[in-house]
C-alpha cells in the first residue's frame, strides 16, 4: 500500500493555544555535559518588520555528537540529561532566545563529518509548511568541510553561521525573504 | 558505515509551495531564493522523541477542562497515524488546537466578535497506541472571519500537529469537517492543486464511532512521510 504524507498547513496565529505547553528554552539543564550556548535573534518577514507569531523547533545532538534516537547507533555515550529538543516561541518583537550546549561533530553522508550544527525548523502564520535550516557555529573549524555548507553557495553561507557578540551570545537571525540577508532554508 | 535510508519526496501537487498569493501572509514571508537541496543525514532521520510521558490521561478531552461544559456540538475524533506504506505510526505525540463552537479562538490576539467560552479552552494532546490510533473529545468548532480578502471566512477546522520517527516526520496541518461551503473559498485549504490531497483534510463522519445521545463521531486518519528503501543518492 502507498499512501501520500498528509498535506502540511500553517500553524496560523493561535499557534500558543496549543503549543506553548511543550516550550522548551532551557535544553541542557546543571548536569548536562558541555559548554553552554545561549542563542538569541530575530524573525524578520520580506519587509523588514517582525515577525511576532512565529515560532521555532530545535534539534540537535549532545556534547559528544550523539543523537538521542534509536537511528543513531554509533559508539558514542548519550546524556541523561540532554534531549536535545527545543520549542522556542518569539516575543512582541520577534525576538527568540535559548540556551542549549554546543553539539559535537555528527557524521554526514559518504564518510564524511558533519561541524556541529542545531537543525531549526520554523513555523508561522503564512507559512504553510514549515522552514527547515540550520545554525552552524561561527569559527568553528569543521565548518570548512562541511558536506552542507559545501552545498550552499559561498556569499548566502553566512546565513547559517550564528556569530557570538561582545557577551558571549550567539546572534543569529531568520530573514524569512529579501534580497541580500536571507536566510538559507533547505528543501527537505 | 553504509548510510542509512532517507525519507521520501512529497508526490507531486501535495504540499504546498511557500508562496500561495491569495493567502496574502504568504507574501513576505515565503523564501524568494531557492532552497538548498538537503541530503538526509543522521541529523535528519533521527528526531525529538517527545510522547507519553508528557501527557496526562485526559488531556486528550477537551469537554472535560474546566467546572462545566463547553457550549456546542460535542464530537469524537479519531483516526489512526500511518506512514506512507500504510504501517501504523505508534507512540507519538499529537497536539491540537481550536476556536470553540462560536468561532472564537481563547487567544488575545484573536479580535472576532464572538463570545469566548469560559469552559472551552480549545487545547489537547495524546499519544498513538500501539496500533497508531489516537482519540479526542471536543467540541465542533465554529467557523470564523478573517483579514484575508473581503468577507473571507475560515472553514471549521482543527490545528493538529505531530511528531513521528524523525525530524523529517514533522507535520502541522489543519483537519475539517464534510459538506463545509466555506471549504471552495478558503486559500489555507486550496494551497495545493491535488484535490485528493484536499479531501484527505477532510474528516468523515462515522456512525459507529457515535454515542448515542451523547457525541457525532468522525474519522481521520493522518499519513507522516515513509522511509525511503534503500539509501538515497542524489
Amino acid at each position: 500500500m502507498t499512501l501520500y504524507a498528509t498535506t502540511s498547513h500553517t500553524v496560523g496565529p493561535y499557534y500558543h493555544i496549543g503549543l506553548t505547553w511543550l516550550n522548551r528554552e532551557t535544553l541542557a539543564n546543571e548536569l548536562t555535559l558541555g559548554e553552554r550556548v545561549a542563542i538569541s535573534g530575530q524573525v524578520v518577514d520580506g519587509n523588514g518588520d517582525v515577525v511576532n507569531d512565529a515560532m521555532l523547533e530545535v534539534w540537535q545532538a549532545n556534547a559528544a555528537g550523539k543523537y538521542d534516537h534509536p537511528e543513531d547507533q554509533q559508539d558514542k555515550p548519550l546524556d541523561p540529561n540532554f534531549e536535545g529538543f527545543g520549542r522556542v516561541p518569539v516575543d512582541a518583537e520577534g525576538r527568540f532566545r535559548f540556551t542549549t550546549i554546543k553539539p559535537g561533530t555528527v557524521p554526514g553522508l559518504k564518510g564524511s563529518t558533519q561541524a556541529p550544527h542545531l537543525v531549526v525548523l520554523v513555523f508561522a502564520r503564512g507559512l504553510v509548511k514549515h522552514l527547515l535550516t540550520r545554525i552552524y557555529f561561527e569559527g568553528e573549524p569543521a565548518n570548512v568541510a562541511d558536506p552542507l555548507l559545501e552545498c550552499v553557495p559561498a556569499e548566502r553561507r553566512a546565513t547559517l553561521l550564528a556569530k557570538q557578540d561582545a557577551s558571549g551570545v550567539y546572534q543569529w537571525n531568520v530573514v524569512l525573504q529579501g534580497t541580500d540577508a536571507e536566510t538559507v532554508f533547505f528543501d527537505y | 558505515m553504509t548510510d542509512k535510508p532517507g525519507y521520501r519526496r512529497p508526490q507531486a501537487g501535495t504540499q504546498p509551495d511557500y508562496l500561495h498569493p491569495t493567502y496574502q501572509s504568504t507574501n513576505l514571508r515565503s523564501p524568494s531564493k531557492p532552497l538548498v537541496y538537503l541530503p538526509h543525514s543522521l541529523s535528519e532521520i533521527t528526531g525529538p522523541t517527545i510522547g507519553a510521558e508528557h501527557v496526562a490521561e485526559k488531556d486528550n478531552d477537551l469537554t472535560a477542562q474546566h467546572a462545566g461544559e463547553p457550549l456546542g456540538e460535542r464530537i469524537i475524533i479519531h483516526g489512526r497515524v500511518l506512514d506512507e506504506d500504510g504501517l501504523p505510526v505508534p507512540g507519538i505525540l499529537v497536539e491540537i488546537w481550536q476556536a470553540n463552537a462560536a468561532g472564537r479562538y481563547n487567544h488575545a490576539r484573536d479580535l472576532h466578535d464572538a463570545p469566548l467560552d469560559p469552559n472551552f479552552t480549545g487545547t489537547g494532546r495524546t499519544v498513538t497506541d500501539a496500533d497508531g490510533w489516537y482519540q479526542f473529545q471536543t467540541i465542533k468548532p465554529g467557523a470564523y472571519p478573517w483579514g484575508n480578502h473581503h468577507n473571507a471566512w475560515r472553514p471549521a477546522h482543527i490545528h493538529f500537529s505531530l511528531f513521528g520517527p524523525s525530524i523529517l516526520t514533522r507535520l502541522v496541518t489543519q483537519m475539517y469537517f464534510p459538506g463545509d461551503p466555506l471549504l471552495a473559498y478558503d486559500p489555507i485549504y486550496n494551497c495545493v492543486p491535488d484535490t485528493s490531497a484536499k479531501e484527505r483534510l477532510i474528516a468523515s463522519f462515522d456512525l459507529e464511532k457515535t454515542i448515542p445521545s451523547y457525541a457525532l463521531g468522525y474519522r481521520w486518519d493522518i499519513v507522516l512521510r515513509g522511509r525511503e528503501a534503500t539509501p538515497m543518492e542524489k
